[in-house]
């Protein structure tokens, strides 16, 4: 493999962690990001399972992409979806009873999650498999990011625990709202808001000029 | 399970868990064709026949699974039953008004992905509710869910008009904003249950 392609391959990779942030740059898949992260430890498997959705089915979307006719292709798509949605729903329903009723309805949610559809969609069914599947990877670690940096900052602040584990001690008055449903739009509100803020800021300084190599 | 009347599984699924903004199901629509009250009311009233005929159709499915014991299927059948009856509804806008057909766009076709619809038809699978109860509880969820979009829409034309911080302006207000419905909202909790 060259340079180039290689630079390519990872470019690919890095796109849905930063560049195109499924949660905060595209804002997709809103419904299970808020719904499911009151605490790290649900965001965290929420995020595997739907990566987990997400690669397999934008590799096996690739791999029909030539032989589905155009007409029915999203049908199929949504198909092959919900396949690997039934096959995670019983597979965390074995591995642990815990997580599979504290996520609840939301696993078979997975379905109609933005993010997959629109990757088979816009990528998979225009890139070879193993191409499709690095950028699933990396939207899927993108996906996680922004569900664990939703769930960690309201866990922290609505319960004073962090996976569970107490953080601040008996003293601590726990700031309930944060778990509650309001809590999951204010916090990802104000986390558009910090990037926001810093992407301004970064502009303020690529255009100031003798000063162009700012982080 | 408790037996629970008509109206209170219709006044908990408009009030009190409100599709959208208790429960976070169908949050794309909310934030992207809130934007003026026209649609808004007109995308509410499509929802809410998808999610009545959708549960209808998945009542009937569900019994027809548990018959053959083929309850693996059940998600996958819901999704096909979904899709084409937004395609029925979709194919009726275009036909009877193609203004709003063309004003609604690309959300159209997206109920089919719109964890509300599909949401309707699992809790009622999960709470085992009978025939009238999925009936009362779909109307109640899209009531719940066109009564979220409305007041939505109707906030952001208000703000249109007034003079916001260039840096909250967009997703972030948006979200700002349906936080504090919301927290509005948790104030019916406890009701009719």
């Amino acid at each position: 493999m060259s340079d180039l392609a290689q630079a390519r391959t990872f470019d690919e990779f890095m796109e849905g962690i930063w560049r195109q942030n499924p949660v905060f740059v595209m804002v997709l898949g809103m419904c299970p990001t808020l719904a499911v992260t009151v605490s790290a430890i649900n965001a965290l498997s929420m995020g595997l399972a739907t990566g987990f959705v997400l690669v397999c089915s934008c590799g096996l979307v690739s791999l029909v992409r030539n032989i589905v006719p155009k007409e029915v292709r999203i049908a199929t798509y949504i198909v092959i979806i919900a396949t690997f949605v039934t096959v995670v729903d019983y597979v965390i329903q074995a591995v642990s009873l815990a997580v599979y009723d504290a996520l609840g309805a939301f696993i078979q949610l997975i379905v109609v999650n933005c993010i997959i559809l629109g990757r088979a969609e816009a990528h998979a069914s225009k890139h070879p498999p193993l191409k499709a599947m690095v950028n699933a990877l990396g939207m899927s670690i993108g996906f996680v990011i922004g569900l664990l940096a939703l769930g960690v900052v309201r866990e922290i602040l609505g319960a004073g625990t962090l996976f569970g584990f107490s953080l601040f001690g008996a003293n601590f008055q726990p700031w309930v709202v944060m778990v509650l449903p309001p809590g999951g739009f204010i916090v990802l509100g104000a986390w558009l808001l910090l990037f926001a803020a810093l992407k301004r800021r970064k502009e303020a300084r690529l255009a100031a000029p003798g000063d162009g190599h700012g982080a | 399970m408790a037996p629970e009347s008509l109206g209170q599984i219709f006044v908990a699924a408009v009030l009190a868990n409100n599709f959208v903004l208790a429960m976070f199901l169908g949050l794309c629509p909310f934030l992207g064709v809130s934007t003026r009250l026209d649609t808004a009311f007109p995308m509410g009233v499509a929802t809410t026949f998808v999610m009545l005929v959708a549960s209808l159709c998945a009542y009937g499915l569900n019994l027809l699974l548990t018959m053959f014991q083929l309850e693996f299927l059940r998600l996958i059948s819901y999704i096909v039953v979904i899709a084409s009856a937004v395609q029925l509804v979709e194919m009726f806008l275009k036909k009877t008004s193609p203004v709003l057909f063309r004003a609604l766009g690309i959300y159209l076709p997206l109920i089919t992905t719109n964890c509300a619809v599909l949401g309707v038809a699992l809790f009622q699978t999960a709470r085992e509710y009978s025939f009238t109860q999925s009936l009362v509880f779909s109307l109640g969820g899209g009531a719940g869910f066109t009564l979220a979009l409305v007041l939505m829409a109707s906030v952001r034309e208000r703000l249109q008009l007034s003079n916001v911080l260039g840096l909250v302006q967009g997703t972030a207000l948006s979200l700002m904003l349906a936080g504090l419905l919301s927290m509005a909202f948790m104030g019916f909790a406890g009701l009719g249950s």
